[in-house]
């Protein structure tokens, strides 16, 4: 076996093994205390739900579409609106640098609105965007998603050492440049961070707008309209496909920060 | 036409001018650096020595008075890109190779990638770390790193050396070391140097003159020639540098009396 496939089954290895034990001893003990499968479904049934519903509306799930649709239409929801909260965040943050009194004019309120649960206001762009339209459960996405992005990347454009500023200034370097030559490179581990927690954010955002209202044919209405038919092991399934594009997302998310930041000290493991 | 490399003209500082904060950094600054001259500014904390240093760097105007580079008005000096800095933190960027950081003031300059090249390899060779121009800076040990941050301070060969207690952070013997090497770098391009420092012993080792400054507002207390020539580990045992060490003690003692 070559050295990197062993070092990475080195690293992998434990959280597979765990992984397998969690969801063996969740099997065993659905089994063996004889739970019913409407508080907990055995992950073989789930499993099984959701290989009938994956792309077929007949099978186990109710409504008219199936789980890889549904998956598919709350990806489109939760990418569109993780991209323009990303945009809007990078942006504001990009604006508040440059402006300084302006941020400390908008930061307060910007911390304001972040303390209110953002999702609460989910029946209130329903009503301003309209119920079925994709664009209220959007607004929600980008709302929850600009918030860590802008927060993080101001941080990471205006925390710069004293000594790094003093420097370019002793050559002379306008502010553009020391935007384009310290301030963006500084803030690229700050945005990043907040990237990571901010692409499974999106999924939860999303899902959770859609309970509220919005189309039909999304994860979110599947798993209610399933839980509410005492179809759980369904229900289960939806959320098993939530989980997998919010593990995708954050995936993505890592890759892109080893690809931009090839300079990063590799993390110490533990 | 002058013949000072810096000529400081009674600087004030005042900061936060008018406010409940006020503080006076500077009064009635002269000095007058000549050109190759090794000048340390020393002082206990408050003293004003960084914010002279700034002052000089054009980092920090002065409320009143002039400073002149090589005959320019410091401001000018800056743009001109006529001095090097250099921190106690080494400052250097993460996000470029040891290579890349040295020659990031050639690039701001407008240099062609082969001429920063050649460069930046010269001065690797100069610091003796030849080896290390595509390692990124975590890789380097403190000592190592404060080395680049001087080759990149003296990548563009300016005639002056603005430091800022460079030496501040690292152990004593890689402290000893480095002094070693500052000197014979400057000796080999006739630099001019403003050092800060807070060590008796680095200065008078350094040193041409020892500016002893006292603190609230920061003021000349008085000025030590030092001037031990050619220096080695020897001259550190040397009786004369206990002479000039003692003379500077003494005259930090006669300033912590005073305030």
């Amino acid at each position: 076996m070559n050295r990197a496939l062993s070092q990475r089954l080195e690293s992998f290895g434990p959280a597979l093994v765990v992984g397998a034990a969690f969801f063996g001893v969740w099997e065993l003990a659905v089994r063996a205390l004889d739970i019913q499968e409407f508080l907990l479904p055995k992950p073989t049934s789930i499993l099984a739900a959701l290989r009938e519903g994956w792309s077929s509306s007949e099978g186990g799930t109710l409504g008219t579409v199936s789980l890889r649709e549904a998956g598919f239409n709350t990806s489109m929801i939760a990418v569109s609106g993780l991209v323009m909260g990303v945009v809007l965040g990078v942006l504001l943050a990009l604006v508040i640098t440059r402006f300084t009194n302006l941020g400390s004019a908008v930061t307060p309120l910007a911390v304001a609105v972040n303390a209110t649960p953002i999702v609460a206001l989910a029946p209130i762009f329903n009503a301003w965007f309209g119920l079925t339209s994709n664009a209220s459960n959007q607004a929600v996405v980008i709302a929850v998603v600009f918030f860590p992005v802008f927060v993080n990347t101001a941080k990471g454009l205006t925390e710069v050492h004293p000594n790094q500023l003093e420097l370019m200034r002793s050559y002379g370097a306008s502010e553009l440049t020391i935007l384009r030559r310290v301030r963006i490179p500084n803030a690229l581990p700050f945005f990043f961070t907040s990237l990571r927690i901010s692409a499974p954010l999106s999924v939860i955002a999303a899902i959770v707008a859609e309970y509220f209202g919005g189309p039909l044919s999304r994860l979110g209405p599947v798993i209610t309209q399933n839980a509410s038919f005492a179809r759980y092991d369904a229900a289960w399934a939806a959320i098993v496909v939530a989980s997998g594009v919010g593990l995708g997302l954050f995936v993505i998310a890592v890759l892109a920060e080893k690809a931009a930041m090839p300079w990063k000290r590799p993390e110490e493991r533990p | 036409m002058t013949s000072s490399a810096v000529l400081v003209k009674g600087v004030d500082k005042v900061f936060n001018a008018g406010s409940g904060s006020e503080v006076k950094a500077l009064s009635g600054i002269d000095l007058d650096i000549a050109p190759g001259e090794f000048v340390s500014l020393i002082g206990p904390s408050g003293c004003g020595k960084s914010t002279l240093l700034r002052v000089i760097a054009d980092l920090v105007a002065p409320t009143t008075g002039t400073v002149e580079v090589f005959g320019k008005p410091a401001p000018q000096a800056r743009i001109d890109q006529d001095y090097g800095m250099a921190f106690q933190s080494a400052g250097l960027f993460d996000w470029r190779k040891v290579a890349a950081n040295i020659e990031l003031p050639l690039e701001l300059m407008g240099w062609s990638k082969a001429d920063r090249r050649a460069r930046a390899r010269e001065m690797l060779e100069l610091v003796k770390l030849p080896e290390f121009g595509d390692h990124y800076p975590w890789q380097l040990s403190g000592g190592m790193q404060q080395r680049v941050a001087i080759a990149r301070a003296l990548s563009f060969k300016p005639q002056l050396l603005l430091m800022d207690e460079p030496f501040g952070a690292l152990d004593e013997m890689t402290r000893e070391h480095m002094q070693n090497e500052l000197l014979g770098i400057t000796a080999e391009v006739g630099t001019t140097v403003v050092f800060v420092t807070h060590s008796i012993s680095e200065a008078a080792f350094l040193s041409d003159r020892v500016v002893v400054l006292s603190p609230r507002p920061g003021r000349v207390h008085s000025i030590v020639d030092v001037k031990l020539g050619d220096r080695t580990d020897d001259t550190r045992e040397d009786p004369e540098f206990f002479t000039k060490a003692t003379e500077i003690r003494e005259a930090l003692r006669d300033v912590e009396a005073a305030a």
